[in-house]
């Protein structure tokens, strides 16, 4: 009988609990639009999945009244639970419960639940919906944030990390996020700054609202903090399983096989690229052509959208891909692509994904704003990124590959494993017209008809250098082959380097131009 | 599709124009502007606290011109060089942004200078 009324007991506490601040504050939460933390628990993970730990933590605050205060699971709830199969840990911050402030034991159930995810080798996954710091708590707070970071740190590469900022997340909690794989946004409700809109009105009278100083737009598209932008609540959740799908649960492991598929996208690549080397198009045509089902998840996709990185499947092999975009900057290198593509390659390396990258390269993005912004600095991560990754890499050339974008862009040069290029790309120092004007120099001045002299000497240059067969020709290009085989001899290459074996001299660990 | 043209520009990439789109952020860049030596420019921002000068005045190089206090740290602002203060285009109590000109000055002749000394 006595265990029946003990079972009974705790019921009712853990029902309480999971009222987490009560009715009233879950209303509100409502009224903002945002599910509540248990809500987006419940939806991220297969149903009957989750099992929740640390329901009963309590604070140990005493100062400024919180020793009256019962705080439902100091604010955030943690546990384990399934996503299509796949063991996960979970935690999600509880904005209902003195608005989802950070104390230290608050930080301490997200710390416990990282090492378990730490240990255990399984994805972790942060749900923060956060007013920041539990200012009652002061120093406890800060050395909160500080545990969960060091923790961040501890697990990068190790296994993938996971954020979504579902509220706001201001101060030092954004430190958290930043230091993950992964961070999605949901515009109108995510929010992210350093200092928020009242500090900077009070220090320097500049007028913003939270959502253009650190809306999910704007980490979406102009700071490149944020991964994966979503309208809904829903909709980001649904980003999250898809990618959790596609990557491997940790640098133990690869990600898991899928039946191989056909490409459904059936446009022609042959017809895909204007042979005007002018003329734009959109480089994930020719990836949709690649992968299986012509499946492809973009990575920060509206953030120098001038290079494109995500993962699709080849044969049922999870694959990252990184490639240039004509379709916006001409498709140049500059910091934030170049920044972009160096933390994905990265990414891929940790995690046993085999890199296809694809190269329409005009050059480097030319402007003072760009040199006083460190395009050196940023550059070098991805020479030192693709040069540092030992998984297998492929490139295929398919238009162009000029100057030190040539170089950058996965060449022989910095360890690729097998450099394609389709006939007609043009691989040199740099353009037919520079190079033209600069060789040519005399001949072009000494002319009675320069235009017609200058395009005479272009024309010869294209000829003679713009093409692949002088790369070729020094075996810094592997096979020059025609459009339509580049899946099948991207199968073929992925197939021979399973077994890859590449070594890098011992070392604590490199020195990345960060 | 033609929607999606609409957007195109030429873009210089060294010697050749691509057809290309821009970027949200690419439109939103500064343009750079010659560094003007004879502008004090608040290099972080902040309040004015004190101003020590006045215009018309001329200042010896390393001399003090204003506080201007920034993250709670009292930043005393000197005198690049000698030189005479033209204008002040704030006032002490003022809310400034970065790189505002603060003061600008101009050559100090040398009747200024006799008449300083």
């Amino acid at each position: 009988m006595t265990l029946k009324k003990n079972i009974i007991a705790l019921r009712q506490k853990k029902a309480q609990v999971k009222m987490g601040g009560g009715k009233k504050a879950i209303e509100k939460q409502a009224a903002m639009g945002k599910m509540t933390a248990r809500a987006r628990l419940l939806y991220l993970l297969d149903v009957n999945s989750f099992h929740e730990y640390d329901m009963f933590v309590e604070h140990e605050e005493r100062n400024f009244g919180m020793d009256m205060k019962e705080l439902a699971g100091d604010g955030v709830i943690t546990g384990t639970g399934t996503i299509n199969g796949a063991p996960v840990c979970v935690y999600a911050q509880d904005f209902t419960v003195m608005g989802g402030s950070l104390g230290l034991k608050h930080a301490r159930k997200i710390t416990k639940i990282m090492d378990h995810a730490l240990k255990m080798k399984v994805p972790i996954i942060g749900i923060n919906d956060s007013g920041g710091a539990r200012i009652q708590e002061g120093i406890g707070a800060l050395a909160g944030y500080g545990e969960i970071f060091y923790r961040n740190t501890m697990a990068s590469g190790v296994i993938p990390q996971i954020s979504v900022i579902l509220g706001p997340c201001a101060g030092g909690a954004v430190y958290s996020p930043a230091l993950t794989d992964f961070v999605f946004v949901v515009e109108n409700i995510s929010k992210m700054f350093i200092t928020g809109p009242n500090v900077i009105e009070t220090v320097l009278g500049e007028k913003i609202s939270q959502e253009d100083l650190g809306g999910a737009r704007v980490h979406a598209e102009i700071t490149g903090n944020a991964h994966f932008y979503a309208q809904t609540e829903i909709q980001s959740l649904n980003q999250i399983k898809e990618l959790i799908g596609m990557i491997p649960h940790s640098n133990q492991k690869k990600a898991e096989k899928k039946a191989p598929k056909k490409p459904t996208f059936n446009k022609n690549l042959e017809n895909i690229i204007p042979s005007d080397p002018k003329q734009p198009y959109d480089v994930r045509d020719v990836i949709y052509a690649l992968t299986d089902e012509s499946k492809f998840i973009e990575v920060q996709e509206l953030w120098a959208p001038n290079i494109v990185i995500g993962f699709g499947r080849m044969n049922g092999e999870t694959i990252g891909f990184v490639a240039n975009q004509p379709m916006y900057l001409a498709g140049v290198l500059d910091c934030d692509a170049s920044d972009k593509a160096a933390r994905f390659i990265r990414f891929c390396d940790a995690f046993n994904i085999p890199i296809v990258t694809l190269e329409d390269m005009p050059g480097y993005l030319p402007g003072v704003d760009q040199e006083h912004a460190g395009v050196i600095r940023h550059g070098a991560k991805m020479l030192y990124a693709y040069s540092e990754a030992t998984v297998p890499k492929i490139t295929v050339i398919l238009r162009k590959a000029y100057g030190g974008g040539y170089i950058a862009m996965n060449s022989r040069h910095l360890g690729a494993d097998f450099m394609f290029a389709w006939p007609g790309t043009e691989i040199a120092v740099m353009g037919p017209e520079g190079a033209a004007n600069i060789i040519f120099r005399k001949e072009i001045m000494e002319a009675e008809d320069q235009d017609a002299m200058r395009q005479q000497k272009v024309e010869e240059y294209i000829e003679k250098f713009a093409n692949p067969f002088v790369a070729a020709a020094k075996g810094y290009i592997d096979a020059v082959i025609e459009p339509s085989e580049t899946r099948d001899l991207v199968l073929h290459a992925l197939e021979v380097s399973q077994n890859k074996d590449d070594h890098r001299p011992q070392k604590k660990h490199g020195i990345p131009p960060f | 599709m033609a929607k999606k043209n609409k957007d195109l520009v030429d873009f210089a990439v060294t010697a050749r124009k691509y057809r290309t789109k821009l970027t949200t952020k690419y439109n939103q860049r500064k343009p750079w502007i010659d560094p003007n030596p004879y502008e004090i420019q608040s290099i972080i921002p902040g309040t004015i606290i004190e101003v020590f000068v006045k215009e018309g005045e001329v200042v010896q190089e390393g001399d003090p011109l204003l506080i201007l206090e920034a993250m709670k740290m009292m930043n005393h602002i000197q005198m690049p060089f000698t030189a005479k203060i033209k204008k002040i285009n704030v006032n002490v109590g003022d809310k400034i942004p970065k790189d505002m000109s603060m003061i600008e000055l101009e050559a100090a002749d040398e009747d200024d200078d006799e008449e300083n000394q």
